[in-house]
């Protein structure tokens, strides 16, 4: 295969438009060419059988906005003949996760409950993509209000295909951004992570995930999930547009009491400062996993894939090689806490949010007897909603009882206390470990079949198992890609550093990123492109 | 439907009740968003926003001047503490009129932690009502029902409340409405609250229950809600007084239910059981952050705190030895307080007397314009000038009375219009005799009555002599000019 002009990155393709060497509306015009290739179907709610084709294609996207894109890419071009500044993403092709609203569009967050909700308004992480030039080529598929770490459970199918084998899934709940990004439909897919969902996908799809800080990119037009984890962040191709993109979505906003006023670093200029000096930290507990079994509580261990672990102690030897300093047996003595405490606090924010969706005032009702209250709330409901979103809205629901709120929902917070004081332990620059950052794996296996775990809740869960420790304590976390498995499938290695170090995670990562420039792996594109 | 005062039961029991207050706040906009908050005979959905109407992914963010006002109110009622750092919960549930299926209120963690109010009785006596719990919260939509169909204004949804709940210390319906008539005047006082209770900006619901004198247990309660006047409390409160004291009279439980008031027929019907009342699974919103009070906001916020109308009262009762009568009346609305005081700070007379001006003549003139003191063209210093001038007999007492209406309608100089409209009393002796004369020639029969020992008729004359003075004439001089010539 050749390489097109939608494989291009970010910021080459903002350069080369913005000093008129290339046209948006040309860019366009690739990706929308790529999406003809590797799409397939469009997924859909009336969804039924599902046949064997449906595991060679991407559909990544539940709409594409063709006449918004063009519509901009023109303007783009436009300015540039006019002599006006189009903005720093200036004709770069964005996709954006089916979870922020945009004016005009229909904003489903993968549910049925919200397939026919247009948006009158547009989220403000999403308004600064397109202030800044960038185009949007449409609003990509994710589980059912990003609940699910495989995008199997949205209400939209076929699944996502993972582009590197499409009978395998893109990881979730962002699995449509990382799918898009990776087959080259999109140079940078808006997502969010709540418990690992720009990272994972990320990390099963070969890309770049960046979670900012808590705060640092706002939430106004997010479709809320667990508000308290909900974080909007990035996945590209490559580190350097994942730092471009950060500094257009980033920044405080009237619309988010909870978005920081603390001033954004440009992470750019220090990209390429490399790593000298800097510490850097491995902890057993993000090798061995420990978890209580759901069933019987008592605490299981099991190691990470060694395929991944492999990865994750050769990037430990390529950034002591650039002059960092490497520290190990990092105590995180919390991390075993982190995916039931992510059960209860996510599920009653999750409960919570979900209340608005009754069918009074938006998107779907139950075509029924409007009379009777009840029965339009519970009909909307039963048929809106999907297995997962009732499964969480149950358990939500069940652990914010009255008699029940303190047992649970209050002692996980205090969990959630202790498992932000092991990053701030191992953080602090006055402390034993005065880390940088902390180095592992970002997920404990590579991606994996199409149905092979949908089904089984808390098996899925674990997949969030090393990044939803950085949800709790809301520090930021990057996922790069660090190489591929036996399968050919992309294995992620990631770095979660103090508050607002987003700057020092991207400098590291590209560190990295140039490090493996020649690396045999870096040649090998995904399976679907390959083929064309 | 008999009253409480008519039942023979009555004596025996003493009533126990608690009253539940919302109180919608005068901020220019919303709690949540930048919509106007007061939507008044606004057509509905008109001012709304995807935030105020909950649409997937909007997030709310704090109004201060909701803080502001609701620490005001907070310090007026001597609370224990306004707490440095409070918190949002949300009340989840599900009502049409409810967009995000949960309020933003408060809960664990209120902005103010106990209180007192100390109610005047009109005879005199003090009664402190406990305030149990003091917070903000946003306020639902309004659903009105058409026939089988229900329609939503979400105009209200976000309108900044103060829910402030009392303890169970008021022993009567009386002590009811006093405490809701002491609370509007204090809302309008502190400026936060237009309070009127017919436009829903004061709303109360009142736990009511009965005990036998003596005793000192808390029984059953029942909660009547949906009252929309400070007169239809009273009335409700006094029915289900009686209906409870029949109840228990007759051997039966009192169950602790929900009541509905329908003003249209003055009676009570149970609305639900208690027993059925939803769990609200109360957590903190995550989508806000604390409410800080820093000690300097507060200090500020202090120093915007008048002095109360009680303790004006006391004041004007000590300071210009008003008697509480007066003083009550004059601090019945803060700017009429501020215009008594700035009228004695330029006065030199007795305090009283601007007292008497202003609640014989100014008040009607401000009730008639239906206007706030602070809104009359005639100031202060004006009424000072006229009540001087009268004092000083430059001008009559009734010619003093007509300049309050020519002052307020021009808002000019008293003394400008007495030179200008000759309005000056007459006391010059020669023209008062002369006008005196002229009166007893033209009246013998009322002279032969005076002569014949009918002296009170003097007062007559007097007013004779004043209409062709055309009120100018000196009033005294005029009696006694009279006396001497009607003894010829």
């Amino acid at each position: 295969m050749s390489e097109q002009l939608c494989d291009l990155p970010a910021f080459v393709v903002a350069q080369k438009v913005r000093s008129g060497e290339l046209k948006a509306t040309e860019v366009l015009e690739s990706v929308l060419t790529r999406m003809d290739q590797v799409e397939g179907k469009t997924p859909s709610s009336s969804y039924e059988r599902f046949e064997e084709a449906d595991l060679e294609k991407v559909h990544a996207f539940v709409t594409i906005t063709r006449d918004r894109a063009w519509s901009q890419a023109e303007a783009v071009d436009q300015a540039i003949r006019a002599g006006q500044d189009p903005g720093p993403l200036a004709g770069v092709p964005v996709s954006i996760k089916d979870i922020f609203c945009v004016k005009g569009t229909p904003s489903t967050a993968g549910s049925k409950i919200l397939e026919s909700f247009i948006s009158p308004y547009t989220a403000t992480p999403a308004v600064r993509l397109e202030q800044a030039g960038a185009v949007m080529v449409g609003k990509v598929n994710l589980d059912e209000f990003a609940f699910g770490s495989s995008n199997e459970a949205s209400a939209f199918l076929p699944p996502v295909g993972n582009p590197w084998n499409p009978a395998y899934v893109p990881g979730g709940s962002s699995g449509g951004s990382a799918a898009s990004v990776a087959a080259g439909e999109a140079a940078i897919s808006l997502g969010t992570d709540t418990a690992g969902s720009i990272r994972q996908p990320a990390a099963f799809c070969g890309v770049v995930g960046l979670k900012p800080t808590y705060g640092r990119v706002s939430r106004y037009g997010l479709i809320a999930f667990a508000s308290s984890l909900d974080c909007p962040g990035t996945i590209t191709r490559n580190v350097t547009d994942a730092a471009h993109a950060l500094n257009v979505i980033a920044g405080e906003d009237p619309y988010d009491a909870t978005a920081v006023k603390i001033p954004v670093e440009d992470p750019v200029p220090r990209l390429e400062a490399g790593v000298k000096g800097m510490r850097i930290g491995l902890s057993p507990d993000y090798f061995q996993l420990k978890y209580p079994d759901p069933e019987s509580g008592e605490l299981r261990e099991q190691a990470i894939s060694k395929e991944i672990a492999d990865e994750v102690y050769r990037a430990a030897d390529y950034l002591s090689g650039a002059g960092a300093e490497i520290i190990e047996d990092v105590p995180m003595p919390n991390t075993r806490f982190g995916i039931p405490v992510y059960f209860v606090i996510s599920r009653v924010e999750a409960a919570s949010n979900l209340h608005r969706y009754d069918g009074v005032k938006y998107g779907y009702r139950f075509p029924g007897d409007e009379e009777d209250l009840r029965q339009l709330y519970r009909e909307t409901r039963a048929e809106g909603f999907g297995t997962q979103v009732k499964l969480r809205i149950l358990m939500g629901m069940y652990v914010s009882a009255q008699q029940y709120e303190k047992g649970y929902y209050e002692q996980a917070l205090k969990v959630r206390t202790l498992i932000r004081q092991d990053f701030s332990r191992i953080f602090d620059q006055e402390g034993e470990y005065k880390l940088d950052c902390l180095l592992t794996a970002t997920t404990p296996t590579a991606a994996f079949k199409i149905g092979e775990v949908y089904g089984d809740t808390v098996l899925m869960q674990y997949a969030d198992l090393l990044t939803v420790p950085c949800n709790h304590a809301g520090i930021p976390g990057l996922s790069i890609p660090a190489g591929l498995n036996g399968e050919g499938l992309p294995i992620g290695i990631q770095f979660l550093g103090p508050d607002f170090s987003e700057a020092s995670l991207l400098q590291v990562g590209r560190t990295i990123e140039m490090l493996t420039e020649d690396a045999e792996w870096r040649k090998i594109k995904p399976q679907i492109l390959e083929t064309l | 439907m008999m009253t409480v005062k008519e039942d023979l039961g009555m004596s025996k029991y003493e009533s126990i009740i608690g009253l539940e207050t919302h109180i919608q706040l005068n901020t220019h906009s919303k709690i949540f968003c930048g919509c106007k908050a007061d939507s008044w005979k606004e057509p509905p959905n008109t001012n709304i926003c995807p935030v105020c109407t909950g649409l997937p992914g909007v997030l709310p963010t704090l109004n201060e001047a909701v803080v502001e006002k609701a620490v005001l109110l907070a310090l007026a009622m001597h609370v224990d503490a306004i707490q440095a750092e409070s918190y949002f919960a949300r009340k989840n549930y599900f009502y049409p009129d409810l967009p995000k299926g949960y309020q933003i209120s408060q809960y664990d963690e209120p902005l103010a932690l106990g209180g007192t109010m100390d109610l005047s009785m009109p005879d005199g006596e003090l009664v402190r009502v406990r305030i149990d719990k003091l917070h903000v919260e946003e306020d639902a939509g309004k659903t009105v029902h058409q026939g089988n169909r229900r329609l939503i204004d979400f105009n209200r949804c976000g309108v900044p409340l103060v829910e402030m709940v009392t303890g169970p210390d008021l022993r009567s319906a009386d002590e009811a409405a006093q405490y809701l008539i002491r609370l509007r005047q204090l809302l309008r006082w502190l400026g936060i609250s237009e309070a009127d209770m017919e436009r829903g900006q004061l709303r109360c619901d009142a736990n009511v229950s009965i005990r036998l004198k003596g005793t000192e247990e808390l029984n059953p309660k029942t909660e009547i809600k949906n009252v929309n006047s400070i007169e239809n409390v009273r009335s409700a409160i006094e029915a289900e007084i009686s209906r409870q004291i029949r109840e228990v009279e007759s051997g039966n439980e009192i169950e602790a239910w929900t009541l509905n008031w329908d003003e249209d027929s003055s009676t009570l019907s149970k609305m639900r059981s208690k027993e059925t009342e939803a769990d609200y699974r109360y957590f903190r919103e995550p989508d806000l952050l604390p409410i800080r009070i820093s000690k300097a906001w507060l200090d500020e916020m202090k120093s915007n705190l008048p002095e109360l109308p009680l303790e004006r009262r006391s004041r004007f009762i000590k300071e210009y030895s008003l008697p509480l009568y007066d003083a009550e009346i004059l601090t019945e609305e803060r700017s009429l307080a501020d215009y008594f005081e700035e009228t004695v700070s330029v006065y030199t007379g007795e305090p009283k007397s601007v007292s008497n001006w202003l609640m014989n003549d100014v008040l009607r003139m401000i009730r008639d314009l239906g206007i706030f003191a602070s809104e009359l063209k005639m100031r202060p210093h004006h009424l000072a000038k006229i009540i001087q001038l009268v004092d000083s007999r430059s001008i009559t007492n009734s010619t003093g009375k007509a300049l309050l209406d020519k002052v307020q309608e021009s808002g000019r100089n008293p003394d400008e219009i007495v030179e200008e409209e000759g309005l000056a009393q007459v006391s010059d002796e020669d023209t008062l005799k002369l006008l005196v004369k002229g009166v007893i020639d033209a009246n013998p029969e009322q002279v032969e009555v005076y002569r014949g020992g009918k002296v009170t008729i003097i007062g007559w004359f007097v007013g004779q002599v004043m209409r062709e003075s055309k009120g100018k004439a000196d009033a005294q001089r005029t009696r006694a000019i009279l006396e001497e010539f009607l003894k010829e």
